[in-house]
């Protein structure tokens, strides 16, 4: 299966071991992710106000690029975009509702971008989880699994931006269950957490690390004391954010230990036996210790 | 005793200005404080989300200028259990449009160099902080 993809701006920077990941465990599963031609940033956060069309022409701009796939035979009728990152998935979608449910909106955007074909409305913007979910299913990513991670407590974050707003999140808003379906199938635990969807602080990290680092602390210790060895994520600034700002929460709170950050596609490659290609070298706080030391590292896989 | 409030509805400027940027009808909140509660971030505000609400409903510009307008982060939350169906975080978005729409920045764009450079930030923070924060 063939399925067009948009990395978006960090993928290619501090998250790589988010996309190679992903690409080696979509590859395991027969997916074949291609990266949209000449995609560009979506603006990260979404423009709320009613009367900004603006801001959703980046996000847009993106959609014509899956008709163009299309177009050009690289595609065969495939509209559904794959999106990894939370908050790409979040901006793309909502744009996506606003000019499809509003002819005028998008009839003025298409009159902007004079020189790309016009958007048809016509693509579906969808995470990657949901693809798991819905095409894939969780029996068939169990059966895909070859080294199963046994004995590892995986807390589950959700972060706002796969969650809320309820149009736009792929799950209950209030009490997802996506992500523990998958670390059942890929053989972990689920360790619950009752923070598992606050709000990490978000782009506060620019310009106010200290109030990320007290939510660092709050959702680390609520993941913790549900029995948790590592937490994993969908969101490359949810990851910045618990992972990278230990850091400083380290300093705000004695005798705080440091807990590992993984994406998800991470612990998938690893299950699926393609531990080069989980990057965990990539991460801020090392995972490596903690995976060799509940054996699931460094072993030969059975293939 | 009789105390008469006057509400004169055309001076309520920053009412009208709010629902018309954010879309939505600030009026129908009801002051139950289930965004306050829910609110990740209500501890670092001077005005609670709830108390975002009522200050618009009665015009009182204070908020304008308050520090909890810049803190919400729009996660939604409030947007999600709000019994009267009013997305909060489209109300703090107007207020900071308000500042931003007179080209007003939030931030100081020297300092976030540094900061990137020193802490290799993702560019999805920059992009997103600077969203919310220029105009």
């Amino acid at each position: 299966m063939k399925l067009p993809y948009y990395p978006g701006c960090t993928l290619k920077k501090n998250a790589k071991n988010f996309e190679i990941s992903a690409m080696a465990a979509a590859k395991h599963l027969g997916i074949e992710l291609i990266e949209l031609p000449r995609w560009n940033c979506c603006g990260a956060v979404s423009s709320l106000t009613s009367d900004d069309v603006m801001h959703h022409v980046a996000a847009i701009r993106n959609l014509v690029r899956v008709q163009q796939m299309n177009d050009d035979g690289i595609l065969e009728n495939e509209y559904r975009l794959i999106v990894l990152c939370s908050m790409c998935f979040n901006v793309l979608k909502r744009s996506n509702m606003l000019v499809t449910s509003n002819a005028s909106m998008l009839n003025t955007i298409n009159s902007f971008m004079d020189t790309e074909p016009d958007y048809e409305g016509t693509v579906e913007v969808k995470h990657f989880l949901e693809i798991l979910r819905d095409e894939i299913g969780f029996e068939r990513l169990k059966n895909a699994v070859r080294n199963p991670l046994k004995g590892l407590k995986i807390s589950p974050y959700y972060g706002c931006t796969l969650l809320r707003p309820k149009e736009i999140g792929i799950d209950d808003a209030e009490s997802p269950s996506i992500m523990e379906n998958l670390i059942e199938a890929l053989g972990g635990d689920v360790a619950d957490n009752p923070y598992k969807s606050l709000c990490c602080g978000s782009y506060h990290t620019v310009g106010n690390a200290e109030v990320v680092a007290q939510r660092t602390y709050k959702i680390i210790e609520g993941a913790r004391r549900n029995g948790a060895d590592v937490i994993i994520t969908s969101c490359p600034l949810c990851a910045f954010n618990l992972d990278n700002r230990q850091a400083l929460t380290e300093k705000l709170y004695p005798g705080f230990k440091r807990m590992p950050i993984l994406y998800f596609t991470q612990l998938m490659a690893l299950a699926f036996g393609y531990e080069k290609e989980a990057g965990f070298d990539g991460n801020f706080i090392n995972p490596i210790p903690l995976l060799e030391e509940k054996g699931l590292i460094g072993m030969k896989v059975q293939k | 005793m009789s105390n008469v409030i006057h509400i004169e509805e055309e001076e309520n400027e920053l009412l009208a200005k709010v629902e018309e940027i954010s879309g939505e009808t600030v009026t129908l909140c009801e002051q139950c404080g289930i965004c306050t509660t829910s609110c990740p971030m209500a501890e670092e505000m001077d005005f609670t989300p709830a108390g975002i609400m009522h200050a618009v409903k009665l015009g009182d510009k204070n908020v304008l200028d308050s520090k909890a307008i810049w803190i919400c982060a729009s996660c939604f939350t409030c947007t999600v259990r709000c019994p009267r169906g009013i997305d909060l975080a489209k109300v703090t978005e107007a207020l900071r449009q308000i500042h931003l729409r007179k080209n007003k920045d939030h931030v100081n764009l020297e300092e976030v160099k540094e900061e990137e450079q020193e802490e290799n930030l993702p560019p999805i923070a920059l992009v997103s902080a600077l969203r919310k924060f220029t105009g």
